[in-house]
C-alpha cells in the first residue's frame, strides 16, 4: 500500500457497507418551448439539489445582462443556449429523493436537434412528456411520444405545463389530456399520468398546487418517486456478445480472456456455452476480474470477463449464450423499425455498417416497406429510400450472417445502429430475423453474370491453350507467416511448371491490425474486393493463389460465391478455423514434398494438364 | 446492482469499447481522484493491466507531491507514462504567474496547447522508463483516443458531454452538433486527422468517486485530507489557482460522509478554481478550444 493511503489508515473508520442505493435515468421530451428545461431547472431548485450559489450567480447574470431570469438557464449552460432561449444538447442533472438517486436527461425539442433527444431518450428509463397547454399537442409532442416508445422507453408520465396561462382551468387540462392520450393509445404506450403544473410557477412539480384543487394525483416528484424499475433480466436466457478477446502475453499474462458485458440472464462456471454464429462451444473455466475473481456467477448488467477450458478461436462481436438455454437468430436478413437521423438520405444499393450488440458487419438496405411519418402516424409504401426523421419499416442484408433477436423480447440484443459516412445516421430495433432467400451476394453474382460482357473466348478455348482450369486456390492457418509462404512457393512452382499462376497476396499486409481499411469496412469488405479480384483472374484462365489467416466458414462461402463459376479449393496449414467443410489438401509442414502433393491434386482433378511442357 | 457497481460496469463497458476501437489510444491522468479512479477502472478491464499509456500535462506550477505521487505509482503499477509541457510557454515566462496571461489564457497555453500538441505529436513526449526510473525524451504517432475524467456534475458545459465526443484536427469541440449515442452505441468510426475523447465517468457524481474510492481502497494522494491545519484541497490542479477549503476531514469515510450530508454536500466542487470565475462561461470556452 503506498505511503500516500497512511492518512487515511491512521484514521481508521469502522468499515461499513456503502449504501446500496438506487439510480434511476429520466428523460424530459416534448415540443421545443413547451418549459422542459424550466421543468428541470424548478425540480433542482424546489428539491435544493443546487449548489450553493447557483441560483444566486444566474439571477445576478441575468440581472447584468437586463434578461428575465428563467429557471432553465439552470441547465441551458451553453452561451448559445442563453442568447436563443433554447436547449441545444442534452444536459445530465443529478439529484436525489429520499427514495432513489436520479439521473435527468433534459432534451431538446427543437427537430434541429433531434439526434441530441434521441441520445438523452435512448438511455431513459422512464420519460416525462411536457405539454404546454395553450399550445396543446404540437408535431414534437407526437414524434418525441413515438420515439421514446421505439427507443423502449415504456414508462411515461404527461406533464401539462404552463397551467398558470390557462387560468389554472380543468378544461384546458383535459383538452390536452384527452387529445394526446389518444394520440399514445394509437402507438400502443399507456401514460402513468396527466399531470397538470406550471413548471415556473412551481405547481404541482415538488409541492402540490393550491391553485388547482380539483386535480389530486401525484406532483412530478412524487410520481418519480412512484416509478418502478424494470427488474434486471436475471430470468432471460444468457446474451452475452463478446465485446473483445484478451491476451496480455507481453505483461506476462497468458490467459485468453472473453470480455463483454451480459445484456440477459447469467453464467456459471462450469457451464457449456456457445458462441454465436460460429457455433463453437466451450466450458466456462472461470469468471475473472481485478484484483481477484467477482465469484463464481455473472450476471446480467455486470462487464465481465471469462477464460474458457477449451482454446477455441472466438472473434468479437459473436454471441456468447448458454448451450442449455433457447438460442438467438442467425441470420443475414432483417425486417426491423428503423429511424434516420442523417441529412443523407438511406438508400439502396450502398454499403452501410451496422453495429448490432458487439458486432460490426457491412449492411445493405434492400427494401422500404413502409415510411411512417412519426408526427401524425400517416404511412407511405411507395418509398425507395429513408430520408432525414422518417420511421421505417425496412428490410436489411449483411453479407455474413450476424447472431440477434426480435427486440421484443431482447432489446438489447434486437437493436442496432447504421454509421454512414463515419457517423450514426439512425437507428433500429429488428422485428425478425428472416430466413434469407437468396442470399445478398447471390443475388449480386447473379447480376454480375448477366450483366458481364463476354469476349468471343470460351473458357475452353483458354483452358485448351494454356494446358490448365482456373482456379482459385485459399491457403488457411494460423496467424504466422506458413500460408503465404506456401501461397508464394506454390505460384513458383507452378510457373516452373509452365503454368498461368498468380499469387494475389494482399492480405497480410491489409488485414494487419493498424489497417486504414479496418475504417472502410474492415476485413469482410477487404473480402469482397478479393472475391471479385480473384474472379477477373480465374475468368481470365489463371490458377490464382491467395493466403487468409484464420478464414472462417462464412468468409470461405463469400470468396466461393463472388469466385463463381470457376472452382475454389482450399488448403490449410496446420490449425483452421473451418469447421463446416473440409480441406482439399491439409498439410503441416511448407516443404518440397507438400508443394509436390499439391501439384499432384491439381493434376488428379485436372485442374493442370499431367505432363510438363 | 446497485449504483456503484452499474456505474463500475458502464465505465469498464467503455473503456473497453475505446481498447477495442482505438490503436492509438492514451488515458490523460491529471494525479487527481477522478483520473485515478479511472485508473483503476482501467485495471479491472483489462484484469490488471494497463495496456495504454497515460499521459500527464505537466504545467510546471502542480502541487509538487502531485508529481512525487505520480512518479511512484508509475513504478509501482508498471504504467506507460508519458509527460508532456509548453516549453516554449514556461522559457518566455509567458503564464499567470508571471503576471503576463490571464489565469484564463494560462489554462490554455499551460494546459490545452500542450495537451494538443502532445497528442498529435508535434511536441516532445517524455516517457518514463521503468529500469531507470528516469524520463526519456520520445517522439510519436498521434493519438486518436483520448480518455478523460471529466464528469457531468462537474459544470454545465461538461453535463452536455457525449461518452465518445469527436474532436477535430484543431482539438475544437462543436458543441452544437455532437454524434447521436444510442444503446451503447458510440461514435467510434472517424475521419482521418479527427480524434475521439473519451469519457467513462460522465455519470459519476463527486460523491460516487469517493463512495468507490472508499469502496474499493484505491490509494488516492494526501492532498485531499486535512493534515493538521483545518485545510484540504477538494480540487487538485496548479498551486496558483487552486484554493484549499478549510475541512476537517482527514479519511476517505469523513470525506464521503462530508459530501453527502455534511458542509460541502451543497458547496459545487469546483468553487476552489479560480480561473472558472474570469468569466461566466470560461470552462466553456476552454472546453471548445481543447481543454479537458
Amino acid at each position: 500500500m503506498p505511503a500516500t493511503h497512511n492518512q487515511t489508515l491512521q484514521t481508521p473508520a469502522a468499515p461499513r457497507p456503502t449504501p446500496s442505493r438506487e439510480q434511476m435515468d429520466i428523460v424530459v421530451i416534448g415540443h421545443v418551448d413547451h418549459g422542459k428545461s424550466t421543468l428541470v431547472g424548478r425540480l433542482l431548485a424546489d428539491t435544493h439539489s443546487l449548489p450553493e450559489g447557483k441560483l444566486e450567480q444566474v439571477r445576478e447574470n441575468c440581472r447584468r445582462t437586463a434578461k428575465p431570469f428563467e429557471y432553465a438557464f439552470l441547465l441551458d449552460a451553453l452561451k448559445d443556449e442563453q442568447a436563443q432561449g433554447i436547449t441545444i444538447d442534452s444536459a445530465r442533472c443529478f439529484f436525489r429523493t429520499a427514495r432513489r438517486e436520479y439521473i435527468i436527461i433534459d432534451a431538446p425539442g427543437h427537430i434541429e436537434f433531434l439526434r441530441n433527444m434521441i441520445s438523452g431518450a435512448a438511455r431513459a428509463e422512464a420519460g416525462l412528456l411536457v405539454i404546454d397547454v395553450a399550445e396543446g399537442v404540437q408535431e414534437n409532442s407526437r414524434r418525441h411520444g413515438y420515439l421514446m416508445s421505439m427507443l423502449g422507453v415504456r414508462q411515461v408520465a404527461v406533464c401539462v405545463n404552463k397551467m398558470d396561462l390557462a387560468d389554472y382551468r380543468q378544461d384546458a387540462f383535459d383538452a390536452v389530456r384527452t387529445e394526446y392520450a389518444d394520440f399514445l393509445a394509437r402507438i400502443g404506450l399507456e401514460p402513468l399520468a396527466f399531470i397538470p403544473i406550471s413548471a415556473r410557477e412551481g405547481d404541482n412539480v415538488a409541492q402540490p398546487s393550491t391553485r388547482m384543487r380539483w386535480y389530486d394525483g401525484p406532483t412530478v416528484l412524487s410520481q418519480l418517486d412512484l416509478l418502478e424499475k424494470e427488474p434486471t433480466p436475471l430470468d432471460k436466457p444468457l446474451r452475452l456478445p463478446v465485446q473483445d478477446v484478451y491476451k496480455f502475453t507481453e505483461q506476462g499474462d497468458d490467459r485468453r480472456i472473453i470480455a463483454g458485458r451480459i445484456v440477459t440472464g447469467q453464467v456459471c462456471q462450469g457451464d457449456e456455452v456457445l458462441f454465436l454464429p460460429s457455433g463453437k462451444r466451450s466450458r466456462v473455466k472461470r469468471i475473472e476480474g481485478f484484483p481477484d475473481s467477482t465469484g463464481p456467477v455473472a450476471r446480467a448488467g455486470q462487464s465481465t470477463a471469462l477464460t474458457l477450458e477449451t482454446q477455441v478461436y472466438v472473434k468479437p462481436g459473436e454471441l456468447m449464450v448458454r448451450a442449455d438455454e433457447p438460442p438467438p437468430q442467425a441470420s443475414t436478413s432483417l425486417r426491423a423499425n428503423l429511424f434516420w437521423l442523417s441529412p443523407n438520405a438511406m438508400v439502396m444499393g450502398k454499403r452501410y455498417k451496422l453495429k448490432l450488440h458487439a458486432s460490426r458487419s457491412a449492411a445493405y438496405l434492400t427494401a422500404v416497406h413502409m415510411v411512417i411519418d412519426a408526427s401524425d402516424l400517416t404511412t407511405a409504401t411507395n418509398r425507395q429510400q429513408v430520408e432525414r426523421h422518417d420511421v421505417a419499416q425496412v428490410t436489411l442484408e449483411t453479407l455474413k450472417p450476424i447472431a440477434c433477436d426480435g427486440a421484443a423480447e431482447f432489446p438489447q440484443t434486437g437493436r442496432f445502429v447504421i454509421i454512414d459516412d463515419y457517423e450514426i445516421a439512425g437507428g433500429g430495433v429488428i422485428l425478425e430475423a428472416q430466413a434469407s432467400q437468396a442470399s445478398l451476394l447471390a443475388e449480386h453474382v447473379r447480376q454480375r453474370e448477366q450483366a458481364w460482357v463476354r469476349s468471343t473466348l470460351t473458357p475452353t478455348q483458354r483452358a485448351r491453350r494454356h494446358g490448365q482450369r482456373p482456379a482459385l486456390i485459399v491457403i488457411t492457418g494460423p496467424q504466422d507467416r506458413q500460408s503465404e509462404t506456401l501461397a508464394r512457393a506454390i505460384e513458383q512452382y507452378l510457373h516452373n511448371c509452365g503454368r498461368l499462376a498468380y499469387f494475389l497476396g494482399l492480405s497480410n499486409q491489409l488485414l494487419g491490425l493498424d489497417s486504414e481499411l479496418k475504417v472502410l469496412g474492415g476485413r469482410e469488405e477487404f473480402l469482397r474486393r478479393l472475391g471479385e479480384t480473384a474472379h477477373l483472374f480465374t475468368d481470365a484462365g489463371m490458377i490464382v493463389i491467395t493466403s487468409i489467416a484464420d478464414l472462417d466458414d462464412f468468409e470461405l462461402e463469400v470468396l466461393e460465391v463472388l469466385n463463381q463459376p470457376s472452382d475454389l479449393l482450399v488448403v490449410t496449414v496446420g490449425p483452421s478455423q473451418l469447421t463446416r467443410r473440409g480441406p482439399d489438401l491439409a498439410i503441416e509442414t511448407v516443404d518440397l514434398q507438400a508443394l509436390q502433393v499439391l501439384h499432384g491434386l491439381l493434376q488428379e482433378r485436372h485442374y493442370v494438364a499431367d505432363y510438363q511442357i | 446492482m446497485n449504483q456503484l457497481d452499474r456505474l463500475e460496469a458502464q465505465s469498464v463497458y467503455i473503456l473497453r469499447e475505446a481498447y477495442r476501437e482505438f490503436k492509438q489510444l492514451v488515458m490523460l491522468w491529471s494525479i487527481g481522484k477522478d483520473s485515478t479512479v479511472l485508473l483503476w477502472l482501467a485495471r479491472k478491464a483489462f484484469l490488471g493491466h494497463v495496456p495504454f499509456p497515460l499521459m500527464h500535462i505537466d504545467t510546471s506550477y502542480k502541487i509538487p507531491e502531485m508529481i512525487a505521487y505520480r512518479d511512484r505509482l508509475a513504478m509501482e503499477w508498471k504504467l506507460n507514462l508519458i509527460v508532456g509541457q509548453n516549453e516554449q510557454a514556461l522559457a518566455a515566462e509567458a503564464t499567470f504567474p508571471h503576471g503576463r496571461l490571464t489565469r484564463v489564457a494560462c489554462c490554455s497555453a499551460l494546459k490545452s496547447e500542450a495537451l494538443k500538441h502532445t497528442l498529435s505529436g508535434e511536441w516532445p513526449r517524455r516517457v518514463l522508463n521503468h529500469e531507470t526510473g528516469q524520463f526519456e525524451t520520445t517522439a510519436g504517432e498521434p493519438f486518436t483516443g483520448v480518455i478523460v475524467g471529466v464528469r457531468a456534475d462537474e459544470e454545465g458545459s461538461r453535463s452536455k458531454e457525449r461518452y465518445f465526443s469527436p474532436r477535430d484536427r484543431h482539438s475544437d469541440w462543436d458543441v452544437a452538433n455532437q454524434p447521436p449515442e444510442l444503446w451503447n452505441q458510440f461514435k467510434t468510426d472517424f475521419a482521418p486527422g479527427t480524434h475521439v475523447r473519451v469519457h467513462p465517468l460522465l455519470d459519476w457524481t463527486e460523491l460516487n468517486i469517493w463512495e468507490y474510492i472508499e469502496r474499493e481502497s484505491i490509494p488516492i494522494i494526501d492532498l485531499y485530507f486535512d493534515r493538521g491545519d483545518g485545510r484540504r484541497y477538494r480540487s487538485l490542479g496548479c498551486a496558483p489557482c487552486t484554493g484549499m477549503v478549510e475541512s476537517t476531514a482527514s479519511s476517505v469515510a469523513e470525506i464521503v460522509e462530508e459530501l453527502r450530508s455534511g458542509k460541502f454536500s451543497h458547496v459545487a466542487e469546483r468553487s476552489g478554481r479560480a480561473q472558472d470565475k474570469e468569466d461566466g462561461h470560461g470552462l466553456e470556452t476552454l472546453r471548445r478550444e481543447g481543454y479537458m
